[in-house]
């Protein structure tokens, strides 16, 4: 007797599945934060080196180079960057976006922007500390033309200094490089000084903005650089989304081929098993990269080798002159230890190469170990209950829709 | 007990275990040829491990090599770089010996553009020498230490042979890859690495469906004299034969539709992948089981000659 409770609760959490994955995919896909490699962007490892000898770069160190690193991309107008202090003297800075103008985010990462007022002789006589906090701005000279105007915190040594000079040429150097010479026609009093040049209203607003961030406390040196232009980051995962949709067709093909009726419902579930690892994704808010969509594309592999393993054991199981139930039953059983050894040991993989691994290895890592968690769950887990209820619903009774022929049945 | 005998033989359709020695043999001389190859030849490493600049570009339109050699001489002077080969559509690839400095190629992308228009986008990857050296070193690092912790966990869960039968296996499936990538002068680089780790979780994967139902039929058949136990695991290897060809096929169409039409960030990775996968699968039937036989039956005979345990 067939038991149509079973068959109407499997066909409720198959609708319900393809309801929800229908609905829901493109827009949970389209909110996981691509890695540089899919959208385009940089990452660069920096040296940090002390700017005098006596200086040591200790975690301090790091940490205010790496908040100035900050600053400064945000003058850049780039959201969130990642900014990593790796011991001892290491600073992992990432920006993934598509619309960063890369060259310039790099240049004005690493000026170390030491603004000195020097006079003829060469000496220093004022420095970037003497400006007043937020002291740098933007302003215009008679001709309308943008300069960036400076107000000194202490205007008495401004006016000591523009006194002792009068008449005489004061340049003001950003680092090694001359800004502007010009010559001090007569002493400033309230603390304000500009520097002119040929600035456009956007040039001048950086160099101000620079000014107020402030001298970088250290060198920063790139010993490693990645970077992606837009098109091609784009380009990289449209191609690699569509190899995934191929290797993934010829996968459901085969195994409604072999299996027959357990093969459409571990279809049903890789499908799910993908929707859930593209939720679960978001949920880590990690970031995809191209390795971990490779690695992504092959724990569906894993995941069919679940159900093949117990399809497999189902089918032997039939074969010896079991009924479908209690070959259903056997085979579950007896696959189940098989495949979790085969996981843990994977599991045990992912472990190593987080924890040795440098970045995008690291991004490879923890998406394989993710869709391994999903797979036990879905397919493992999920096959079993969908493919039960259908078998304890008395529904399929022929061997046939385990892809099993009569004639192989042995008489025991 | 007959006919389920019977029903053994049936599923042996080769006698694969009677003929270990040939499969030693035929990896022996892979392995051999494959060591030669790559202590003369070397490997193609990339700039992940060698230090220089690797440089991707995107012309978007038809182009010519030399073209792009010759503006990449324009514009950075005084540089050894390997020919610009060209790829994918209207891509072309270079690499230099030595780190190469933003600006200048700021420049040679700006000299691209004027050339062929403002869709010529770059990808660059450029690695100092110190930091090659310790990539090399972590790297080796992970795969020892990944191979340790599996075999610890087999040697836990199974027995210290399998785990031995394992390890073998798996520096057969580690090397097999690397010789090819040495002949075929593939290029080396992190997604290599991370290639090679994955085969290693395949090749353990498959290795261990094989030695679960051996064991479990160690525990259901006779295995006293050598011949069962040849017997036994010439079967165990039929029995799980689908799923080893059935399980390797699927993950090799994906890694052959990854590489044929992925992108080419990851086409070093998938071919690493396909090389390991038809290895792996391989040397869990043919060697890693053949191994446990050997040393198995090295066991027995040294537990005959041993003088039986006296008691009191």
């Amino acid at each position: 007797m067939i038991k149509w409770g079973r068959v109407l609760l499997f066909l409720v959490v198959v609708a319900m599945l393809a309801t929800l994955m229908t609905t829901t995919t493109t827009q949970v896909a389209g909110k996981i934060t691509l890695g540089l490699d899919l959208q385009g962007g940089f990452e660069i490892l920096y040296v940090v080196e002390p700017l005098e000898p006596n200086q040591k770069v200790d975690i301090e160190l790091l940490k205010a180079t790496a908040r100035m690193v900050e600053k400064r991309i945000n003058i850049g107008g780039v959201a969130e960057p990642v900014i990593e202090t790796e011991l001892p003297n290491r600073l992992r800075v990432k920006i993934a976006s598509n619309e960063a103008d890369q060259d310039k985010l790099r240049d004005l990462i690493g000026k170390p922007a030491v603004l000195t007022f020097r006079d003829e002789g060469g000496k220093t006589i004022l420095k970037g500390s003497d400006l007043a906090p937020g002291g740098a701005a933007v302003g215009y000279d008679e001709l309308r033309r943008p300069v960036v105007t400076l107000k000194i915190s202490d205007p008495k040594k401004l006016e000591n200094v523009t006194r002792e000079n009068l008449g005489k040429h004061m340049a003001i150097y950003l680092d090694e490089t001359m800004m502007t010479n010009p010559v001090i026609q007569n002493i400033i009093t309230g603390g304000n000084a500009q520097i002119s040049g040929d600035y456009t209203q956007e040039s001048a607003q950086e160099l101000a903005d620079l000014l107020n961030s402030g001298a970088m406390p250290a060198k920063l040196i790139e010993k490693q650089v990645t970077s992606v232009g837009a098109s091609l980051g784009k380009l990289a995962l449209q191609k690699t989304i569509n190899a995934g949709y191929v290797g993934a067709a010829l996968i459901f093909i085969f195994m409604l081929l072999v299996y027959r009726l357990p093969g459409l419902i571990a279809n049903i579930m890789l499908a799910t098993f993908t929707y859930l690892s593209i939720v679960v994704l978001h949920w880590m808010d990690a970031t995809l990269t191209l390795p971990g969509i490779a690695g992504f594309i092959l724990s569906v592999g894993m995941a069919v080798d679940a159900n093949i393993i117990t399809y497999e054991r189902i089918q032997e199981e039939i074969r010896t002159g079991k009924t479908i139930l209690s070959a259903f039953r056997a085979g579950e059983r007896r696959s189940l230890i098989t495949i979790l050894d085969g996981h843990i040991t994977t599991l045990i993989a992912t472990g190593v190469l987080f924890y040795f691994g440098t970045s995008s290895i690291q991004g490879f890592a923890i998406v394989l170990a993710m869709t391994i968690v999903v797979s036990l769950l879905t397919n493992v887990l999920g096959s079993r209950l969908l493919l039960g209820l259908l078998v304890r619903a008395n529904l399929i009774k022929k061997p046939f829709w385990f892809g099993v022929k009569e004639s192989e049945i042995g008489e025991l | 007990m007959s006919s389920k005998k019977q029903q053994h033989e049936d599923v042996i359709k080769f006698d694969i275990v009677k003929n270990r020695r040939k499969f030693y043999t035929f990896s022996l001389t892979i392995l051999i040829v494959g060591l030669i190859c790559t202590l003369i030849m070397g490997l193609n490493l990339g700039v992940d491990f060698k230090a220089g600049t690797r440089l991707d570009i995107y012309i978007g339109k038809e182009f010519q090599v030399a073209d792009i050699d010759q503006i990449i001489k324009e514009t950075i002077p005084n540089t050894v770089f390997t020919p610009t080969t060209t790829y994918g559509e209207n891509q072309a690839q270079t690499r230099f010996d030595h780190t190469i400095p933003a600006d200048q190629l700021t420049a040679l992308e700006t000299a691209l553009k004027a050339k062929y228009g403002d869709q010529v986008s770059k990808q660059e990857a450029t690695v100092d020498p110190s930091i090659a050296k310790e990539l090399v070193k972590k790297a080796a690092i992970a795969v020892a230490v990944a191979g340790i912790g599996i075999v610890i966990y087999i040697a836990f869960r199974f027995q210290f042979l399998f785990g031995i039968a394992c390890i073998i296996g798996l520096i057969h499936d580690v090397f097999i890859p690397i010789a090819l990538f040495s002949v075929f002068r593939l290029e080396v680089d992190l997604t290599f690495i991370a290639a090679i780790l994955t085969i290693v979780g395949y090749s353990i994967n498959d290795t261990i469906v094989i030695f679960d139902r051996i064991r479990e039929n160690l525990r259901t058949m006779k295995s006293k004299t050598v011949e069962d136990l040849e017997h036994l695991v010439n079967v165990s290897l039929w029995q799980t034969m689908r799923r080893s060809v059935f399980t390797v096929g699927t993950v090799f169409l994906t890694a052959v539709a990854i590489a044929v039409l992925g992108s080419e960030g990851i086409r070093t990775f998938s071919l690493a992948l396909i090389f390991g996968l038809v290895s792996g699968t391989y040397s869990s039937i043919f060697v890693s089981a053949q191994i446990w036989v050997t040393l198995k039956k090295r066991e027995m005979a040294k537990k005959r000659l041993s003088p039986a345990p006296t008691e009191g």
